[in-house]
Protein backbone atom coordinates (compact mmCIF):
# COMPACT_ATOMS: atom_id res chain seq x y z
CA UNK A 1 0.00 0.00 0.00
CA UNK A 2 1.51 3.18 -0.87
CA UNK A 3 1.04 5.86 1.21
CA UNK A 4 -1.48 8.46 1.38
CA UNK A 5 -2.27 11.07 -1.71
CA UNK A 6 -1.61 14.43 -0.36
CA UNK A 7 -5.36 15.90 -0.09
CA UNK A 8 -5.00 18.87 -2.45
CA UNK A 9 -8.60 20.31 -2.22
CA UNK A 10 -9.40 23.25 -4.66
CA UNK A 11 -10.70 26.29 -2.58
CA UNK A 12 -13.41 26.72 -3.74
CA UNK A 13 -16.20 27.88 -2.17
CA UNK A 14 -18.07 25.19 0.37
CA UNK A 15 -21.37 25.66 1.52
CA UNK A 16 -21.86 26.14 5.10
CA UNK A 17 -24.04 22.42 4.51
CA UNK A 18 -21.33 20.95 3.83
CA UNK A 19 -18.63 22.32 5.96
CA UNK A 20 -20.67 21.09 9.08
CA UNK A 21 -21.18 17.61 7.33
CA UNK A 22 -16.85 17.67 6.83
CA UNK A 23 -16.84 18.50 11.01
CA UNK A 24 -19.39 15.66 11.67
CA UNK A 25 -18.00 13.34 9.44
CA UNK A 26 -14.34 13.76 11.14
CA UNK A 27 -16.12 13.52 14.41
CA UNK A 28 -17.39 10.55 13.65
CA UNK A 29 -14.14 9.22 12.12
CA UNK A 30 -12.16 10.06 14.93
CA UNK A 31 -14.89 9.28 18.06
CA UNK A 32 -14.73 5.47 16.31
CA UNK A 33 -11.26 4.68 15.99
CA UNK A 34 -10.66 6.72 19.33
CA UNK A 35 -12.96 4.46 21.01
CA UNK A 36 -12.20 1.62 19.69
CA UNK A 37 -8.65 1.64 19.03
CA UNK A 38 -7.16 4.43 21.49
CA UNK A 39 -9.21 3.88 24.47
CA UNK A 40 -8.36 0.00 24.85
CA UNK A 41 -4.37 0.69 24.12
CA UNK A 42 -4.94 3.75 27.36
CA UNK A 43 -6.15 0.94 29.35
CA UNK A 44 -3.68 -1.43 28.82
CA UNK A 45 -1.18 1.02 29.95
CA UNK A 46 -3.38 2.35 32.83
CA UNK A 47 -4.16 -0.92 34.00
CA UNK A 48 -0.41 -1.76 33.79
CA UNK A 49 0.88 1.22 35.98
CA UNK A 50 -2.58 1.10 38.63
CA UNK A 51 -0.46 0.20 41.17
CA UNK A 52 2.69 2.31 40.34
CA UNK A 53 5.95 1.82 38.24
CA UNK A 54 8.03 0.18 40.53
CA UNK A 55 4.83 -2.59 40.53
CA UNK A 56 4.77 -2.90 37.24
CA UNK A 57 8.58 -3.17 36.53
CA UNK A 58 8.38 -5.67 39.46
CA UNK A 59 5.82 -7.82 37.26
CA UNK A 60 8.56 -8.67 34.60
CA UNK A 61 11.11 -10.43 38.01
CA UNK A 62 8.80 -13.10 37.73
CA UNK A 63 10.61 -16.49 36.55
CA UNK A 64 7.72 -17.57 34.72
CA UNK A 65 7.00 -14.14 33.10
CA UNK A 66 10.41 -14.52 31.63
CA UNK A 67 10.48 -17.46 30.74
CA UNK A 68 6.75 -16.71 28.57
CA UNK A 69 8.67 -13.86 26.79
CA UNK A 70 11.74 -16.17 26.12
CA UNK A 71 9.47 -18.40 24.62
CA UNK A 72 7.81 -16.04 22.54
CA UNK A 73 11.20 -15.05 21.19
CA UNK A 74 12.79 -18.37 20.48
CA UNK A 75 9.33 -19.34 18.61
CA UNK A 76 9.30 -16.10 16.22
CA UNK A 77 13.55 -16.38 16.05
CA UNK A 78 12.41 -19.63 14.27
CA UNK A 79 9.12 -19.19 12.55
CA UNK A 80 9.96 -15.70 10.90
CA UNK A 81 13.25 -17.11 8.77
CA UNK A 82 11.49 -19.88 8.22
CA UNK A 83 8.39 -18.15 6.48
CA UNK A 84 11.27 -15.57 4.86
CA UNK A 85 12.96 -18.25 3.16
CA UNK A 86 9.56 -19.57 2.24
CA UNK A 87 7.88 -16.36 0.55
CA UNK A 88 11.06 -15.02 -1.43
CA UNK A 89 11.15 -18.38 -3.04
CA UNK A 90 7.78 -18.65 -3.66
CA UNK A 91 7.71 -15.07 -4.82
CA UNK A 92 10.35 -15.80 -7.07
CA UNK A 93 8.82 -18.80 -8.58
CA UNK A 94 5.16 -16.63 -9.03
CA UNK A 95 6.55 -13.27 -10.12
CA UNK A 96 9.58 -14.64 -12.64
CA UNK A 97 7.61 -17.44 -14.30
CA UNK A 98 5.09 -18.08 -16.01
CA UNK A 99 3.31 -22.29 -15.12
CA UNK A 100 0.51 -23.71 -15.35
CA UNK A 101 -1.45 -24.13 -11.91
CA UNK A 102 -0.15 -20.39 -10.42
CA UNK A 103 -3.18 -19.06 -9.70
CA UNK A 104 -4.42 -22.15 -7.06
CA UNK A 105 -0.65 -22.26 -5.77
CA UNK A 106 -1.39 -18.49 -5.09
CA UNK A 107 -4.69 -19.33 -3.78
CA UNK A 108 -3.46 -21.96 -1.76
CA UNK A 109 -0.92 -19.84 -0.19
CA UNK A 110 -3.46 -17.42 1.56
CA UNK A 111 -5.42 -20.15 2.95
CA UNK A 112 -3.94 -19.72 6.63
CA UNK A 113 -5.41 -16.35 6.22
CA UNK A 114 -8.80 -17.48 5.91
CA UNK A 115 -8.44 -20.07 8.48
CA UNK A 116 -9.84 -19.72 11.97
CA UNK A 117 -6.50 -19.47 14.69
CA UNK A 118 -8.35 -22.34 16.46
CA UNK A 119 -8.36 -24.55 12.75
CA UNK A 120 -4.87 -23.55 12.61
CA UNK A 121 -4.05 -25.49 16.08
CA UNK A 122 -6.30 -28.09 16.11
CA UNK A 123 -5.33 -29.06 12.50
CA UNK A 124 -1.94 -30.04 14.47
CA UNK A 125 -3.61 -31.60 17.55
CA UNK A 126 -5.14 -34.33 14.79
CA UNK A 127 -1.79 -34.74 12.61
CA UNK A 128 0.33 -34.97 15.85
CA UNK A 129 -1.84 -35.28 19.00
CA UNK A 130 -2.04 -38.81 21.01
CA UNK A 131 -4.85 -40.09 18.70
CA UNK A 132 -3.93 -38.31 15.43
CA UNK A 133 -2.31 -39.79 12.31
CA UNK A 134 1.64 -39.43 13.57
CA UNK A 135 0.59 -40.08 17.39
CA UNK A 136 1.60 -43.77 18.23
CA UNK A 137 5.03 -43.29 15.97
CA UNK A 138 5.77 -40.54 18.36
CA UNK A 139 5.00 -41.97 21.33
CA UNK A 140 7.17 -45.10 20.45
CA UNK A 141 9.69 -42.96 20.23
CA UNK A 142 8.82 -40.65 23.26
CA UNK A 143 8.73 -37.39 21.01
CA UNK A 144 6.26 -34.95 21.88
CA UNK A 145 5.02 -32.30 19.37
CA UNK A 146 1.54 -30.81 20.46
CA UNK A 147 1.51 -29.64 24.40
CA UNK A 148 5.03 -28.90 23.86
CA UNK A 149 7.63 -26.20 22.38
CA UNK A 150 7.70 -28.00 18.52
CA UNK A 151 3.75 -27.65 18.27
CA UNK A 152 4.10 -23.67 19.36
CA UNK A 153 6.31 -22.93 16.47
CA UNK A 154 4.38 -24.91 14.18
CA UNK A 155 1.29 -23.96 14.26
CA UNK A 156 2.85 -20.09 14.43
CA UNK A 157 4.47 -21.38 11.01
CA UNK A 158 1.09 -21.99 10.09
CA UNK A 159 -0.74 -18.71 10.86
CA UNK A 160 2.04 -16.24 9.90
CA UNK A 161 2.76 -18.44 6.70
CA UNK A 162 1.31 -16.29 3.47
CA UNK A 163 2.87 -12.82 5.43
CA UNK A 164 5.88 -12.41 3.50
CA UNK A 165 5.05 -14.08 -0.02
CA UNK A 166 1.78 -12.15 -0.44
CA UNK A 167 3.88 -8.70 0.59
CA UNK A 168 6.61 -9.99 -2.10
CA UNK A 169 4.54 -11.61 -4.71
CA UNK A 170 2.61 -8.06 -6.38
CA UNK A 171 5.41 -6.18 -5.91
CA UNK A 172 7.88 -8.23 -7.71
CA UNK A 173 5.32 -9.03 -10.22
CA UNK A 174 4.77 -5.42 -10.87
CA UNK A 175 8.52 -4.87 -11.37
CA UNK A 176 8.94 -7.55 -14.17
CA UNK A 177 11.95 -9.09 -14.46
CA UNK A 178 13.74 -7.21 -17.51
CA UNK A 179 17.17 -6.53 -15.02
CA UNK A 180 17.34 -9.53 -13.79
CA UNK A 181 17.17 -11.11 -17.04
CA UNK A 182 20.00 -8.53 -18.33
CA UNK A 183 21.95 -9.78 -15.74
CA UNK A 184 21.97 -13.53 -16.55
CA UNK A 185 22.52 -12.62 -20.39
CA UNK A 186 25.51 -10.42 -18.96
CA UNK A 187 27.33 -13.43 -17.36
CA UNK A 188 26.15 -13.05 -13.69
CA UNK A 189 24.91 -16.31 -11.43
CA UNK A 190 21.59 -17.50 -10.20
CA UNK A 191 22.84 -16.38 -6.69
CA UNK A 192 24.59 -13.20 -7.44
CA UNK A 193 21.74 -12.03 -9.60
CA UNK A 194 19.05 -12.09 -6.51
CA UNK A 195 22.00 -10.26 -4.20
CA UNK A 196 22.88 -7.86 -6.18
CA UNK A 197 19.95 -7.11 -8.55
CA UNK A 198 16.49 -8.09 -7.02
CA UNK A 199 17.23 -7.68 -3.40
CA UNK A 200 17.49 -4.03 -3.45
CA UNK A 201 14.40 -3.54 -5.30
CA UNK A 202 12.37 -5.79 -2.79
CA UNK A 203 13.88 -4.76 0.34
CA UNK A 204 11.33 -2.25 1.51
CA UNK A 205 8.55 -4.84 0.89
CA UNK A 206 10.83 -7.39 2.39
CA UNK A 207 11.27 -5.19 5.84
CA UNK A 208 7.50 -4.75 5.55
CA UNK A 209 6.51 -8.51 5.05
CA UNK A 210 8.64 -9.51 8.08
CA UNK A 211 7.83 -7.25 10.54
CA UNK A 212 4.15 -8.17 9.84
CA UNK A 213 4.85 -11.79 10.00
CA UNK A 214 6.71 -11.13 13.42
CA UNK A 215 4.02 -9.00 14.76
CA UNK A 216 1.73 -12.25 14.23
CA UNK A 217 4.17 -14.37 15.52
CA UNK A 218 4.58 -13.30 18.29
CA UNK A 219 1.23 -12.07 19.30
CA UNK A 220 -0.53 -15.02 18.09
CA UNK A 221 -2.95 -16.47 20.64
CA UNK A 222 -5.93 -18.71 19.47
CA UNK A 223 -3.53 -21.08 17.27
CA UNK A 224 -1.13 -21.98 20.10
CA UNK A 225 -3.15 -21.83 23.10
CA UNK A 226 -5.03 -24.90 21.31
CA UNK A 227 -1.41 -26.94 20.94
CA UNK A 228 0.43 -25.41 23.78
CA UNK A 229 -0.46 -27.07 26.59
CA UNK A 230 -0.45 -24.50 29.31
CA UNK A 231 2.76 -25.59 31.35
CA UNK A 232 3.84 -22.54 33.12
CA UNK A 233 7.13 -21.94 32.82
CA UNK A 234 7.79 -24.46 29.65
CA UNK A 235 5.04 -23.78 27.11
CA UNK A 236 3.80 -20.57 27.85
CA UNK A 237 4.37 -17.60 25.26
CA UNK A 238 3.67 -14.10 26.31
CA UNK A 239 0.15 -13.87 24.72
CA UNK A 240 -0.79 -17.22 26.72
CA UNK A 241 0.66 -16.12 29.99
CA UNK A 242 -1.46 -12.89 30.00
CA UNK A 243 -4.46 -15.05 30.32
CA UNK A 244 -3.34 -17.31 32.83
CA UNK A 245 -2.30 -13.94 34.71
CA UNK A 246 -5.86 -12.62 33.72
CA UNK A 247 -8.01 -15.30 34.94
CA UNK A 248 -5.78 -15.42 38.05
CA UNK A 249 -6.77 -11.76 38.84
CA UNK A 250 -3.19 -10.66 38.56
CA UNK A 251 -4.67 -7.48 36.75
CA UNK A 252 -1.18 -5.14 36.91
CA UNK A 253 1.09 -8.50 35.57
CA UNK A 254 -1.52 -9.27 33.39
CA UNK A 255 -1.46 -5.77 31.51
CA UNK A 256 2.22 -5.08 32.13
CA UNK A 257 2.88 -7.95 29.88
CA UNK A 258 0.26 -6.63 27.42
CA UNK A 259 1.83 -3.61 27.27
CA UNK A 260 5.07 -5.39 26.03
CA UNK A 261 3.04 -6.49 23.09
CA UNK A 262 1.21 -3.42 22.74
CA UNK A 263 4.93 -1.76 22.51
CA UNK A 264 5.51 -3.99 19.98
CA UNK A 265 2.06 -3.35 17.73
CA UNK A 266 3.34 0.59 18.28
CA UNK A 267 7.20 -0.44 16.84
CA UNK A 268 5.46 -2.49 14.02
CA UNK A 269 2.92 0.25 12.82
CA UNK A 270 6.05 3.33 13.30
CA UNK A 271 8.29 0.56 10.94
CA UNK A 272 5.56 0.03 8.49
CA UNK A 273 4.66 4.05 8.08
CA UNK A 274 8.29 4.66 7.79
CA UNK A 275 8.39 1.90 5.01
CA UNK A 276 5.22 3.54 3.34
CA UNK A 277 6.49 6.79 3.18
CA UNK A 278 10.61 5.66 1.76
CA UNK A 279 8.13 3.47 -0.68
CA UNK A 280 6.07 6.39 -1.58
CA UNK A 281 9.31 8.44 -2.25
CA UNK A 282 10.78 6.12 -4.34
CA UNK A 283 7.64 5.72 -6.70
CA UNK A 284 6.93 9.45 -6.71
CA UNK B 1 11.06 -30.97 -23.13
CA UNK B 2 8.50 -32.22 -20.40
CA UNK B 3 8.41 -29.94 -18.89
CA UNK B 4 7.65 -27.18 -21.55
CA UNK B 5 3.84 -27.63 -21.64
CA UNK B 6 4.26 -26.99 -17.75
CA UNK B 7 5.59 -23.72 -18.36
CA UNK B 8 7.28 -21.15 -20.28
CA UNK B 9 10.62 -20.65 -21.14
CA UNK B 10 12.76 -18.30 -19.58
CA UNK B 11 16.61 -17.33 -19.13
CA UNK B 12 15.89 -16.90 -15.48
CA UNK B 13 17.18 -19.75 -13.37
CA UNK B 14 15.76 -21.17 -9.78
CA UNK B 15 12.47 -22.40 -11.05
CA UNK B 16 12.63 -25.88 -10.22
CA UNK B 17 14.53 -25.05 -6.64
CA UNK B 18 12.25 -22.35 -5.72
CA UNK B 19 8.60 -23.79 -6.92
CA UNK B 20 9.87 -27.46 -5.40
CA UNK B 21 10.69 -25.52 -1.78
CA UNK B 22 7.52 -23.59 -1.95
CA UNK B 23 5.33 -26.86 -2.76
CA UNK B 24 7.10 -28.53 -0.05
CA UNK B 25 6.69 -26.34 2.53
CA UNK B 26 3.26 -25.50 1.78
CA UNK B 27 1.98 -29.51 1.54
CA UNK B 28 3.79 -30.05 4.63
CA UNK B 29 3.36 -27.03 7.17
CA UNK B 30 -0.29 -26.26 5.55
CA UNK B 31 -1.98 -28.82 3.07
CA UNK B 32 -1.22 -31.88 5.45
CA UNK B 33 -2.46 -30.49 8.55
CA UNK B 34 -5.47 -29.42 6.86
CA UNK B 35 -6.01 -32.98 4.92
CA UNK B 36 -5.63 -34.88 8.40
CA UNK B 37 -8.53 -32.85 9.82
CA UNK B 38 -10.86 -33.34 6.46
CA UNK B 39 -9.95 -37.03 6.66
CA UNK B 40 -10.47 -37.40 10.92
CA UNK B 41 -13.88 -35.77 10.32
CA UNK B 42 -14.38 -38.14 7.16
CA UNK B 43 -13.94 -41.63 9.52
CA UNK B 44 -17.10 -39.95 11.39
CA UNK B 45 -20.17 -41.77 10.34
CA UNK B 46 -22.77 -39.74 8.89
CA UNK B 47 -25.17 -39.89 12.39
CA UNK B 48 -22.09 -39.12 14.77
CA UNK B 49 -21.37 -36.22 12.27
CA UNK B 50 -24.95 -34.44 11.89
CA UNK B 51 -25.28 -35.61 15.40
CA UNK B 52 -22.53 -32.78 16.48
CA UNK B 53 -23.20 -30.81 14.43
CA UNK B 54 -26.87 -30.24 15.61
CA UNK B 55 -26.23 -30.55 19.00
CA UNK B 56 -28.46 -27.59 20.45
CA UNK B 57 -25.25 -25.95 22.27
CA UNK B 58 -23.50 -26.04 18.98
CA UNK B 59 -26.36 -24.24 17.17
CA UNK B 60 -26.19 -21.54 19.60
CA UNK B 61 -22.92 -21.22 18.68
CA UNK B 62 -23.02 -20.72 15.35
CA UNK B 63 -26.04 -18.41 15.73
CA UNK B 64 -23.96 -16.17 17.54
CA UNK B 65 -20.37 -16.43 15.48
CA UNK B 66 -22.53 -15.27 12.56
CA UNK B 67 -24.89 -12.70 14.19
CA UNK B 68 -21.96 -10.89 16.26
CA UNK B 69 -19.81 -11.58 12.72
CA UNK B 70 -22.68 -9.92 10.49
CA UNK B 71 -23.91 -7.24 12.62
CA UNK B 72 -20.24 -6.16 13.01
CA UNK B 73 -19.12 -6.26 9.75
CA UNK B 74 -22.39 -4.01 9.03
CA UNK B 75 -21.23 -1.22 11.19
CA UNK B 76 -17.49 -1.91 9.82
CA UNK B 77 -19.29 -1.02 6.65
CA UNK B 78 -20.85 2.03 7.79
CA UNK B 79 -18.26 3.26 10.09
CA UNK B 80 -15.15 2.22 7.93
CA UNK B 81 -16.72 4.20 5.14
CA UNK B 82 -16.92 7.23 7.17
CA UNK B 83 -13.59 6.58 8.31
CA UNK B 84 -12.25 5.90 4.75
CA UNK B 85 -13.89 8.96 3.87
CA UNK B 86 -12.51 11.11 6.12
CA UNK B 87 -9.03 9.91 5.45
CA UNK B 88 -9.33 9.95 1.36
CA UNK B 89 -11.52 13.69 1.66
CA UNK B 90 -10.28 15.77 4.29
CA UNK B 91 -7.26 17.10 5.77
CA UNK B 92 -7.33 17.57 9.20
CA UNK B 93 -4.94 17.58 12.35
CA UNK B 94 -3.86 13.67 13.38
CA UNK B 95 -5.10 12.45 10.02
CA UNK B 96 -1.77 10.85 9.31
CA UNK B 97 -1.79 9.57 12.65
CA UNK B 98 -5.33 8.53 12.43
CA UNK B 99 -4.08 6.74 9.56
CA UNK B 100 -1.20 5.29 10.47
CA UNK B 101 -3.95 3.76 13.47
CA UNK B 102 -6.05 2.17 11.45
CA UNK B 103 -3.95 -0.91 11.18
CA UNK B 104 -3.50 -1.18 15.15
CA UNK B 105 -5.85 -4.80 14.91
CA UNK B 106 -3.55 -6.06 12.62
CA UNK B 107 -0.48 -5.37 14.82
CA UNK B 108 -2.08 -5.43 18.16
CA UNK B 109 -2.12 -9.51 19.39
CA UNK B 110 -5.73 -10.65 19.66
CA UNK B 111 -5.37 -11.53 23.41
CA UNK B 112 -4.14 -7.85 24.60
CA UNK B 113 -7.31 -6.37 22.63
CA UNK B 114 -9.61 -8.97 24.37
CA UNK B 115 -7.88 -8.21 27.81
CA UNK B 116 -8.60 -3.76 26.87
CA UNK B 117 -11.67 -3.98 25.77
CA UNK B 118 -12.88 -6.10 28.59
CA UNK B 119 -11.20 -3.41 30.83
CA UNK B 120 -13.29 -0.69 28.98
CA UNK B 121 -16.58 -2.05 28.66
CA UNK B 122 -16.54 -4.20 32.04
CA UNK B 123 -18.99 -3.17 34.74
CA UNK B 124 -16.16 -1.47 36.75
CA UNK B 125 -14.75 -0.15 33.46
CA UNK B 126 -14.67 3.62 32.71
CA UNK B 127 -16.78 3.14 30.04
CA UNK B 128 -18.53 0.18 31.24
CA UNK B 129 -19.59 1.87 34.32
CA UNK B 130 -21.26 5.27 31.83
CA UNK B 131 -23.10 2.41 29.53
CA UNK B 132 -24.39 0.18 32.96
CA UNK B 133 -26.07 3.85 34.44
CA UNK B 134 -27.75 3.81 31.46
CA UNK B 135 -28.82 0.17 31.60
CA UNK B 136 -26.67 -1.08 28.86
CA UNK B 137 -24.16 -4.17 29.64
CA UNK B 138 -21.08 -4.79 27.23
CA UNK B 139 -18.90 -7.13 28.67
CA UNK B 140 -19.98 -10.53 29.44
CA UNK B 141 -23.32 -10.08 27.03
CA UNK B 142 -23.31 -10.80 23.05
CA UNK B 143 -22.53 -6.84 22.47
CA UNK B 144 -19.03 -7.32 24.22
CA UNK B 145 -18.79 -10.24 21.15
CA UNK B 146 -19.82 -7.47 18.50
CA UNK B 147 -17.84 -4.73 19.93
CA UNK B 148 -14.52 -7.21 20.02
CA UNK B 149 -15.11 -8.59 16.13
CA UNK B 150 -16.35 -4.41 15.00
CA UNK B 151 -12.28 -3.59 16.84
CA UNK B 152 -10.90 -6.79 14.55
CA UNK B 153 -12.95 -5.90 11.33
CA UNK B 154 -12.27 -2.33 10.95
CA UNK B 155 -8.85 -1.89 9.43
CA UNK B 156 -10.20 -4.72 6.55
CA UNK B 157 -13.27 -2.36 5.51
CA UNK B 158 -11.46 0.87 5.75
CA UNK B 159 -7.92 -0.38 4.03
CA UNK B 160 -10.35 -1.78 1.03
CA UNK B 161 -12.21 1.20 0.61
CA UNK B 162 -9.64 3.67 0.87
CA UNK B 163 -8.22 2.91 -2.49
CA UNK B 164 -11.35 2.80 -4.14
CA UNK B 165 -12.35 6.69 -2.88
CA UNK B 166 -8.97 7.62 -4.21
CA UNK B 167 -9.69 6.42 -7.82
CA UNK B 168 -13.52 7.74 -7.44
CA UNK B 169 -13.45 10.17 -10.69
CA UNK B 170 -13.41 13.90 -9.09
CA UNK B 171 -15.01 15.82 -12.25
CA UNK B 172 -18.06 13.43 -12.48
CA UNK B 173 -19.07 14.78 -8.63
CA UNK B 174 -18.46 18.25 -10.02
CA UNK B 175 -20.39 17.47 -13.06
CA UNK B 176 -23.13 16.52 -11.25
CA UNK B 177 -22.80 19.14 -8.57
CA UNK B 178 -23.11 21.45 -11.42
CA UNK B 179 -26.43 20.00 -12.48
CA UNK B 180 -27.64 20.72 -9.47
CA UNK B 181 -27.56 17.22 -7.48
CA UNK B 182 -27.53 17.57 -4.11
CA UNK B 183 -24.90 15.79 -1.88
CA UNK B 184 -26.55 12.97 -0.94
CA UNK B 185 -27.50 12.34 -4.71
CA UNK B 186 -24.00 12.59 -5.44
CA UNK B 187 -22.67 10.08 -2.57
CA UNK B 188 -26.15 7.54 -3.92
CA UNK B 189 -25.62 7.64 -7.86
CA UNK B 190 -21.75 8.40 -8.32
CA UNK B 191 -19.39 7.60 -5.12
CA UNK B 192 -21.42 4.58 -3.82
CA UNK B 193 -21.30 2.71 -6.97
CA UNK B 194 -17.96 3.54 -7.82
CA UNK B 195 -17.08 1.52 -4.27
CA UNK B 196 -19.31 -0.74 -3.63
CA UNK B 197 -16.96 -3.43 -5.19
CA UNK B 198 -14.68 -2.40 -2.72
CA UNK B 199 -16.97 -1.89 -0.06
CA UNK B 200 -18.36 -5.60 -0.53
CA UNK B 201 -14.37 -7.17 -0.39
CA UNK B 202 -14.08 -5.35 2.92
CA UNK B 203 -17.43 -6.45 4.72
CA UNK B 204 -16.50 -9.90 3.08
CA UNK B 205 -13.27 -9.98 4.78
CA UNK B 206 -14.49 -8.43 8.06
CA UNK B 207 -17.02 -11.22 8.48
CA UNK B 208 -14.84 -14.20 7.96
CA UNK B 209 -12.31 -12.70 9.90
CA UNK B 210 -14.99 -12.21 12.57
CA UNK B 211 -16.56 -15.51 12.13
CA UNK B 212 -13.06 -17.39 13.04
CA UNK B 213 -11.90 -14.55 16.08
CA UNK B 214 -11.15 -16.14 18.84
CA UNK B 215 -8.19 -14.28 20.90
CA UNK B 216 -10.14 -10.79 21.27
CA UNK B 217 -13.50 -12.51 21.95
CA UNK B 218 -13.37 -14.64 24.82
CA UNK B 219 -12.06 -12.26 27.43
CA UNK B 220 -15.00 -9.90 26.58
CA UNK B 221 -17.68 -12.78 26.13
CA UNK B 222 -18.17 -14.24 29.36
CA UNK B 223 -17.98 -17.62 27.77
CA UNK B 224 -21.33 -18.78 28.41
CA UNK B 225 -22.88 -21.64 26.99
CA UNK B 226 -25.93 -21.51 25.15
CA UNK B 227 -25.46 -17.81 25.48
CA UNK B 228 -22.11 -16.19 24.91
CA UNK B 229 -20.61 -18.86 23.36
CA UNK B 230 -18.54 -18.58 20.18
CA UNK B 231 -17.87 -21.38 17.53
CA UNK B 232 -14.41 -21.58 18.15
CA UNK B 233 -14.43 -21.40 22.19
CA UNK B 234 -16.72 -24.95 21.74
CA UNK B 235 -14.20 -25.98 19.69
CA UNK B 236 -11.66 -25.57 22.25
CA UNK B 237 -13.80 -26.72 25.15
CA UNK B 238 -14.40 -30.19 23.03
CA UNK B 239 -10.77 -30.30 22.89
CA UNK B 240 -10.10 -30.00 26.54
CA UNK B 241 -12.42 -32.65 26.98
CA UNK B 242 -10.68 -34.91 24.66
CA UNK B 243 -13.75 -34.90 22.48
CA UNK B 244 -11.67 -34.91 19.33
CA UNK B 245 -14.45 -35.98 17.36
CA UNK B 246 -16.63 -33.56 18.17
CA UNK B 247 -13.44 -30.85 17.89
CA UNK B 248 -12.79 -32.30 14.52
CA UNK B 249 -16.51 -31.95 13.20
CA UNK B 250 -16.83 -28.61 14.01
CA UNK B 251 -13.67 -27.09 12.98
CA UNK B 252 -14.02 -28.87 9.63
CA UNK B 253 -17.59 -27.40 9.47
CA UNK B 254 -15.92 -24.07 9.99
CA UNK B 255 -13.14 -25.06 7.19
CA UNK B 256 -15.71 -25.17 4.60
CA UNK B 257 -16.97 -21.82 5.90
CA UNK B 258 -13.82 -20.27 5.41
CA UNK B 259 -13.22 -21.67 2.28
CA UNK B 260 -17.10 -20.50 1.04
CA UNK B 261 -16.17 -16.79 2.12
CA UNK B 262 -12.83 -17.41 0.19
CA UNK B 263 -14.55 -18.20 -2.77
CA UNK B 264 -17.15 -14.94 -2.27
CA UNK B 265 -14.60 -13.07 -1.73
CA UNK B 266 -12.74 -13.60 -5.05
CA UNK B 267 -15.97 -13.60 -7.07
CA UNK B 268 -16.37 -10.46 -5.34
CA UNK B 269 -13.66 -8.93 -6.52
CA UNK B 270 -13.63 -10.39 -10.57
CA UNK B 271 -16.68 -8.42 -10.08
CA UNK B 272 -15.78 -5.20 -9.32
CA UNK B 273 -12.61 -5.99 -12.26
CA UNK B 274 -15.38 -6.48 -14.56
CA UNK B 275 -17.55 -3.80 -13.36
CA UNK B 276 -14.67 -1.22 -13.66
CA UNK B 277 -13.06 -2.51 -16.79
CA UNK B 278 -17.08 -1.89 -18.38
CA UNK B 279 -17.33 1.26 -16.86
CA UNK B 280 -13.87 2.29 -18.31
CA UNK B 281 -15.15 1.55 -21.77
Amino acid sequence: MAGLPRNVEPRRRVSHVMRLGRVALIGVAVAFVGLLLIAPLGAVMAQALAQGVAAYLGSFADPDTRAAIRLTLITAAIAVPANTIFGICAAWAIAKFEFRGKSLLVTLIDLPFAVSPVIAGLVFIMLFGAHGWFGPWLQERDIQIVFAVPGIVLATIFVTFPYVARELIPLMQQQGSDEEEAAITLGAGAWVTFLRVTLPKIRWGLLYGVILCNARAMGEFGAVSVVSGHIRGLTNTMPLHVEILYNEYDFVAAFAVASLLALLAMVTLVIKSVVEWRAGRRAG
Amino acid sequence: MAGSSFRKPSILPGFGLTLGFTTFFLSALVLLPLAALVLRTASLSWHDFLQILLDERAVASYRLSFGAALLAAFVNAVFGFIVAWSLVRYDFPGRRLLDALIDLPFALPTAVSGIALAAVFSPTGWLGQKLALAGVQVAYTWIGVVVALILIGMPFVVRSVQPALVEVQRDLEEAAETLGANPWQVFRRIILPAVLPALLTGFTLALARGVGEYGSVVFISGNLPFKTEITPLLIVIKLEQFDYDGAAALGFIMLLISFAMLFAINLVQTWGRRRQVAVAR
